[in-house]
């Protein structure tokens, strides 16, 4: 316990009526990387809020340490000053800007008022040399990808002269390569002798790169870890979270697999802006009743495009094949024909996609099948309606005030479950989940997983886009690979394993190379 | 933390007054400010405001604002603007003016055909914002001054009327008495007392539903308050304007389309629709909402009642002059805000619109009985409707 360089003492913080903070007390040592995990509303952002001062001094109470000295933010810039730098897990750039201006967003190379921009391209590219970033400074974020917008914010933080970096999920949005990047990032900046707070949900990652973890549950501290010490597995991890052993971390699985329900055939897209870009390359696929199916493949493999381009034509340009349900070919060229032929496509992005987060629970689980609580599918029946959500509110426990409180204000996992209700509501005969348990935490995932189950043996066909390679194993029966736009690999789940699935994604990418 | 704050908000005591006025409070501060403004100009216009003779004419003079703010409410709702309306209106009332008084064609047709006209207009602009996907601000601003210059061109720079009375009767017109009676207008006040039992009976209506499926009601007492002030209102306005000539025709235009429209947001499948393009296009368009559809007929919906709004005018003013209702987009935009509609879509209400346009009315009419000047009267109008939004946009973070 020797060099301590930051030690909160004591903290806690009430909302109205609830306490989100209860006496935590959180201390990193100079140079580790400290993880703090814990599920979701267990009080991670509050307490990095806390520290940064985005909840300022006197709304809280306890102490904060910084460096030795006593630390009293009110907003903010005072944090930044002190070279604390949060990246949060919502990437903060500006798309329209080039690099270096979001690097010196706030912090401008000026005098008196008056840009010097000679001098922000040399220092932006001295920083981006650090994280490794091969870009020209002024090409703008927008045409960056997501693993290359989180180099500049970290590449942005350090032009801060960042002493203690906080990243708040910085994977969530992240492809294995990219991840693995920006983790072996990290291990550099610890040589170096930089602090860093890591909060996460990959509990794989933690594992990998931590010194001390720290566990938060329901706002309290449960205990620190030492990695350097002993080694400390993912189910350690999970009891000190959830409070148990989750043995299994999937639901079993029965499954009952009848005759094809839905099939693709022979599918080819185009990207919408860059007519001459094939997206997905005759791509044939199928599912048959009561099946999870699931599609693995890196980011950017076209999975999510696959899924859109067949739900309603919803991605995409010049779209060519068909697909079929029980043998025969319906019409799925708009979302409501999709829809009314027993198609449902769950987003991977539920905040910008999924729902409407400025109306209540209830609005949201009917508005894919208004008709069915309507009176000649015209006026709706608000009983009813009511109903309908209650039902979806308990079956599915959202936790949730009432069916009237906005979604917006619900945790990640609850939000799911929303967007879950609403495609369940529309009563399909074939589900496609993209990343069904994104950002959320442990205990939900099983939730969701269950659910899975439940659609399958009601004799629904499933498929499950993930990029979670452990989660394809838990709860498919099958597995397609797909990388850059074509199916690469077919394996019932028995014969399947990470490193087959890598394997298929290598294998091609080598082709395309040699080619 | 979202968590922890639902289970506090399960522990609230759901059931005192305090409690159901603070949820409702968004709801009702505008009807609350309006009732404010009207005691506050009673008073100081020495009970002017009131009056019999005034009060009809506060409806006269506000009718086309209202009807707009309607229309307005629904395009503003859908996260979209329209800056033409003022343009368009002038435009129809040309075009019926001309059809009218040189063509000599029957005024029933006339408001047919300019009805027709208002949604090919809006069918227009609806076209570029919906299906090539040009901002509205920009497409209805094109549309603002491509109106105004047809209507300078079509009436040549004078102006044209009068019309036929029928015509006339449109905007100046009122409802004729059975009873004929001298002093009161008893048809308007028999009207007023039917509307508001119907209104009470369909509030108890939908208490009873509620309390059939289960779910919670606002206390009894409350209830009952409520409705014995609802029935107050309608029935001594009704009388107010029995004791002059009655109800005008605009009113009971205007309380047709007020109905129609608040049932349409309400409790129809579209108007639900609408509310969720506004609130998120993409998780609508995804959920099977054809936008692009619903985005074109809200500016026809709102072409059409520009339209109503351009015939209102130019029959208040037995003419169709170039320069009617120039800015009145304004106003009609400003009636939607105070009313708590968001810039950003998917929040407002028909009342709160209809409100809105009343507090703005009663403020113009408040302040020319005062003898304060048009200069003044802007100034005014313009910082409560900052004040307006400002206080919604409180009580919104607070929530």
């Amino acid at each position: 316990m020797s060099n301590v360089i930051l030690e909160m003492r004591n903290i806690t913080k009430t909302f109205p009526g609830v306490k989100a903070l209860d006496n935590v007390n959180f201390s990193v040592q100079q140079g580790e990387i400290h993880a703090l995990v814990g599920e979701n509303g267990a009080g991670k952002s509050t307490l990095m809020k806390v520290l940064s001062g985005i909840y300022p001094h006197g709304t809280y109470s306890g102490d904060i340490y910084f460096q030795g000295e006593q630390c009293q933010f009110r907003d903010i810039n005072q944090s930044e000053k002190m070279g604390i730098v949060i990246i949060h897990q919502e990437l903060a750039l500006i798309p329209f800007l080039s690099i270096a201006e979001n690097i010196f967003l706030g912090n401008e190379q000026a005098e008196r008022g008056i840009i010097n921009w000679n001098k922000t391209i040399s220092k932006t590219q001295a920083l981006m040399q650090k994280v490794g970033l091969h870009e020209s400074p002024n090409t703008l974020i927008t045409d960056l990808g997501v693993g290359k917008q989180q180099l500049v914010e970290i590449t942005k933080a350090l032009s801060k002269e960042v002493k203690l970096l906080i990243l708040d999920e910085p994977t969530a949005s992240l492809n294995e390569t990219d991840s693995e990047a920006l983790l072996e990032l990290l291990l550099q900046f610890k040589q170096q002798g930089m602090t860093s707070i890591l909060i996460s949900h990959k509990l794989n990652e933690v594992k990998k790169v931590a010194d001390s973890i720290t566990i938060l549950r329901d706002g309290a501290t449960i205990e620190t870890l030492d990695s350097r010490k002993d080694a400390v597995t993912e189910d350690r991890i999970i009891r000190g979270m959830v409070g148990r052993d989750l043995t299994h971390r999937y639901p079993p699985r029965e499954a009952k697999i009848g005759d094809v329900i839905f099939e693709v055939k022979d599918w080819q897209v185009y990207h919408p802006i860059h007519a001459e870009r094939k997206v997905i390359n005759d791509v044939n696929i199928y599912v048959r009743q009561g099946e999870v199916v699931g599609i693995a493949g890196l980011m950017g493999s076209g999975r999510t495009e696959l899924a859109m381009s067949v739900f309603g034509r919803a991605y995409g340009k010049q779209i060519s094949g068909t697909v079929w349900k029980h043998g025969q070919k319906i019409d799925t060229s708009s979302v409501h024909k999709a829809i009314a032929n027993g198609l449902a496509y769950a987003t991977e992005d539920r905040k910008n996609f999924g729902l409407v987060l400025i109306q209540p629970i209830k609005n949201n689980v009917t508005l894919a099948n208004l008709e069915a609580v309507s009176e000649r599918g015209m006026v709706i029946n608000k009983p009813k309606e009511m109903v309908v959500a209650k039902d979806y509110r308990t079956s599915l426990s959202i936790k949730s005030s009432s069916i009237l409180q906005e979604t917006v204000n619900l945790s990640g996992g609850n939000q799911q479950k929303v967007v879950l209700s609403k495609w369940l509501f529309s009563n399909p005969d074939i589900l496609i989940l993209d990343e069904p348990t994104r950002g959320i935490d442990v205990g939900a995932k099983f939730e969701i997983y269950t659910i899975i189950n439940r659609l399958a043996e009601e004799g629904k066909g499933i498929i499950v886009i993930s990029s979670e390679l452990p989660e394809i194993l838990g709860v498919c029966d099958r597995i397609y690979v797909m990388n850059e736009g074509r199916i690469v690999g077919e394996m019932p789940t028995e014969e399947a394993s990470q490193e087959k699935i890598m394997a298929c994604i290598m294998q091609q990418a080598a082709e395309v190379t040699a080619a | 933390m979202t968590t922890g704050t639902t289970l506090a908000r399960d522990n609230a005591p759901t059931n005192s007054i305090i409690a159901l006025f603070r949820s409702n409070i968004r709801q009702y501060s505008m009807l609350i400010a309006l009732i404010a403004i009207m005691v506050f100009f009673q008073i100081v216009t020495d009970g002017t405001l009131m009056k019999p003779v005034n009060l009809t004419n506060l409806i006269l003079q506000n009718s086309y604002i209202v009807i707009m703010a309607i229309g307005m409410l629904l395009v503003i709702v859908a996260g979209q603007i329209d800056l033409s309306v003022g343009s368009v209106a002038a435009f129809v009332g040309a075009v019926a003016a001309v059809l009218m008084v040189e063509y000599k064609v029957n005024f029933i047709l006339v408001i047919i055909a300019s009805l027709a006209l208002g949604g090919l207009i809006g069918a227009a602009q609806g076209y570029w914002i919906a299906y090539q996907r040009i901002p509205s601000f920009i497409a209805t601003l094109a549309g603002m001054l491509v109106f105004r210059g047809l209507t300078l061109a079509m009436l040549q720079g004078q102006s044209v009327g009068p019309f036929p009375t029928g015509f006339q009767k449109l905007s100046s017109g009122f409802l004729p008495d059975v009873f004929g009676s001298e002093t009161l207008h008893v048809t308007s006040l028999i009207i007023g007392v039917v509307v508001s039992l119907v209104i009470v009976y369909l509030d108890w209506n939908g208490r009873r539903n509620q309390v059939k499926y289960g779910f919670e009601v606002s206390p009894f007492g409350l209830f009952l308050a409520k409705n014995i002030l609802v029935m107050a209102v309608i029935i001594y306005m009704s009388y107010l304007m029995a004791s002059y000539k009655g109800l005008p025709n605009v009113l009971v235009v205007l309380f047709i389309l007020i109905v129609a429209y608040a049932f349409f947001t309400n409790q129809t499948v579209s108007g639900r629709r609408i509310y969720a393009l506004g609130g998120n296009a993409k998780a609508a368009a995804l959920s099977g909402v054809n936008t692009k559809k619903l985005t074109f007929l809200t500016f026809v919906n709102m072409g059409m009642l520009a339209a109503l709004g351009g015939l209102i005018i130019a029959a208040r003013l037995n003419v169709a002059t170039p320069k009617a209702g120039t800015g009145i987009e304004l106003d009609v935009i400003a009636a939607a805000f105070i009313g708590g509609a968001s810039a950003t879509g998917g929040i407002g209400t028909v009342i709160g619109a209809v409100v809105g346009a009343l507090v703005m009315g009663v403020m113009n009419n408040g302040m020319s009985i005062v003898g304060i000047g048009i200069d003044w009267q802007q100034a005014i109008k313009g910082l409560v409707l900052l004040l307006a939004v400002w206080f919604d946009v409180r009580s919104r973070m607070k929530s």
